[in-house]
């Protein structure tokens, strides 16, 4: 029982970049435990999939062809099979939204504790795994001896392991329960898109949740107006409507790589900072002195947007 | 339809904390409605109105204090509410979602509601888990994520958009009973009416025990313990900008002409 098990994630024909990180943590696990590194890779085109992910580190991919794409009840119950079959010390699932669609579900299946949103994994006689709590302000670690754990794992965290390697590829035979499918996937749908495209801006300035009132975006709006930003906003301001979708950075909205990003009433939310993160330099207001946007931040003001926004303003024009 | 809104009263670290051991001190946190919650119960509260639901009872567990989030939900709408609390709940270091998961469980069983809504996360640990580990534990189908819910309840179904990554929704149909995890934005929020807020002090809140529920301290076992509570180190060099709001903001200005983003 000192074995790794990963499951690899692909979308339309395409494996996500995560599958690759998460055999760069598992081979570390693995190497930490000496033990082997699986990989599963279940539905789609299994067989190209198996090939791409025959990458160094790994011992064997564990094939499951069930279908044609992703659907929650056939991974939890390939996974829990491939679990009990294998036997692996650790279970590593993507963090993401299709990994939240299954991992709680596999780690009740199989009775194993989950850690989820992992960014550090440590093996000495126990398996210790880091994550953060509170918007980002503090990290914890959480310690586990049991026997069997599901862990998810935070993309871009690990790099991707990128040279070939020659494991062993085995067709798994999972047995699925048909009748405990209750769910279809029926199709995918785009939602950004929208008045404007920020993906291409040099220079955004973007808006969160400090500026309090819909009201109130007239203020960034005019500094937009006045220094030739692009204007761009976290969730919430579009949650809220008063922006629309197409103006979200992050995550679930659009990612950016502007030379300036000035993010005012951020707080800097894993989520908000993946879209990001790779501009060329980050500016943040904020009030609070220790929101996470200052670990990325070049430069920070600590202060209040209500009385900075309006003499930045002043001293441009 | 019965629907069972679980809801957390989430702590909020202000921007002076000490952190003591594993724990912060009470005094540097503030408490209010998971935010993801609030959507889920404006979900619930939305289905009831159009008479697609015919009662949302709101669950939480959570210490006394937890009552004034509750009383939030009654005023929004919801028509009862439990609250899960005793001295061994208390005595946990750190609620894990298994052990929430259990306790869930025990009320769906009690309550048998056809439909069940968490929030796709709480704000202050984050685990993201509880909504489908007790779609599993107590057998019902889930979907989670979801950023619009369409119920057809005659057919046994529930059509929903699951939010991935980078503007991409998916779109699936699952049968019901399930447990459907809320993202923000699927709907918005109402405020409590003071209306609400007067008629949420006549509804029902019952306060049951492990006990009560049928369920011993062996819901409360984990093999996960908390081992560290700290700041994480920055590797980044921040340059701050101090001084009154014209000092920073001309340092800033100076900065986005070098920079060239402006004309100088
Ligand atoms: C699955 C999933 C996907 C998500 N996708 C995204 C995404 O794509 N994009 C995204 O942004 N978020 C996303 N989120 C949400 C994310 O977790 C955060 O909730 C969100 O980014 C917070 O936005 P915010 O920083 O504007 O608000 P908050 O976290 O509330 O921060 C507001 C900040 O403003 C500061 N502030 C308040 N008043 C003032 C003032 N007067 N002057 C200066 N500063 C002030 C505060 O100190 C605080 O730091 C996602 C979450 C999940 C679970």
């Amino acid at each position: 029982m000192s074995d790794t098990l990963v499951v690899a994630e692909h979308r339309r024909g395409e494996l996500e970049d995560i599958s690759y990180e998460l055999i760069t943590a598992g081979r570390e696990l693995a190497d930490a435990m000496d033990g082997d590194l699986h990989v599963a890779v279940i539905n789609g085109d299994v067989d190209s999939h198996a090939e791409q992910l025959d990458r160094d580190g790994v011992d064997t991919i564990h094939t499951v062809d069930y279908g044609k794409g992703f659907n929650h009840d056939v991974y939890t119950q390939a996974v829990t099979e491939l679990a009990d079959s294998l036997s692996p010390r650790t279970v590593l699932i993507p963090h993401t939204a299709t990994g939240m669609d299954y991992a709680p579900a596999v780690a009740n299946a199989l009775d194993n504790p989950l850690v989820t949103d992992a960014i550090d994994l440590q093996y000495d006689e126990e398996l210790t795994v880091a994550r953060e709590m509170y918007s980002s302000k503090l990290e914890s670690v959480i310690a586990t001896d049991s026997t069997q754990a599901v862990v998810t794992v935070r993309p871009a965290e690990w790099p991707p392991t990128e040279s070939d390697g020659s494991a062993a590829i085995d067709a798994f035979e999972a047995e699925i329960d048909e009748a405990a499918i209750t769910s279809t996937v029926t199709g995918f749908e785009e939602t950004v898109g929208g008045d404007i495209d920020i993906s291409e801006a040099d220079f955004i300035v973007s808006v969160g949740r400090g500026i309090e009132d819909e009201e109130n975006l007239e203020l960034i709006e005019r500094l937009c107006d006045v220094t030739g930003a692009t204007l761009a906003a976290s969730r919430p301001i579009c949650d809220n409507e008063w922006l629309s979708k197409g103006r979200q950075v992050g995550q679930s909205g659009k990612d950016v790589t502007p030379d300036v990003y000035v993010a005012i009433g951020i707080s800097g939310a894993v989520q908000h900072v993946s879209g990001m993160k790779n501009s060329e330099r980050i500016v943040a207001i904020n009030n609070d002195s220790t929101a996470p946007i200052f670990d990325i931040a070049d430069y920070g003001i600590v202060g209040d947007l209500f009385e900075v926004v309006p003499a930045l303003i002043e001293e441009v024009e | 339809m019965k629907a069972l809104v679980s809801v957390a009263e989430v702590a909020e670290l202000g921007d002076d904390f000490e952190i003591d051991g594993l724990t912060i001190d009470e005094r540097y946190l503030g408490y209010s409605l998971n935010e993801w919650d609030d959507y889920a119960i404006e979900e619930a509260v939305t289905l009831s109105e159009a008479d697609v639901v015919d009662e949302v009872v709101v669950v939480t567990i959570g210490p006394e204090r937890s009552e004034q989030t509750i009383r939030e939900a009654l005023a929004k709408g919801a028509d009862r509410a439990i609250r899960i609390w005793d001295d061994a709940v208390a005595n946990v270091d750190a609620l894990m979602p298994e052990m929430k998961t259990r306790i869930l469980a025990s009320v769906v069983e009690a309550e048998e509601p056809d439909i069940v809504f968490t929030g796709v996360q709480s704000d202050d640990d984050a685990w993201g888990a509880t909504g489908v580990a007790l779609a599993e534990e107590i057998d019902f189908g889930w979907a989670a994520v979801v950023t619009e819910l369409d119920l057809e309840p005659d057919d046994g179904v529930a059509h929903v958009r699951r939010e991935l990554e980078g503007g991409l929704e998916e779109v699936t149909a699952v049968e019901l009973p399930a447990v459907i995890t809320i993202q923000t934005g699927i709907n918005q929020p109402r405020y409590a009416s003071l209306r609400g807020i007067r008629q949420a002090q006549q509804k029902e809140l019952a306060v049951k025990s492990l006990d009560d529920l049928g369920l011993n301290e062996s819901v409360l076992d984990s093999e996960l313990a908390l081992t560290e509570l700290y700041e994480p180190e920055t590797e980044s060099e921040t340059t701050i900008w101090d001084g009154e709001p014209d000092e920073t903001a001309a340092e800033l200005a100076s900065f986005l002409r070098e920079t060239e983003v402006i004309e100088s």
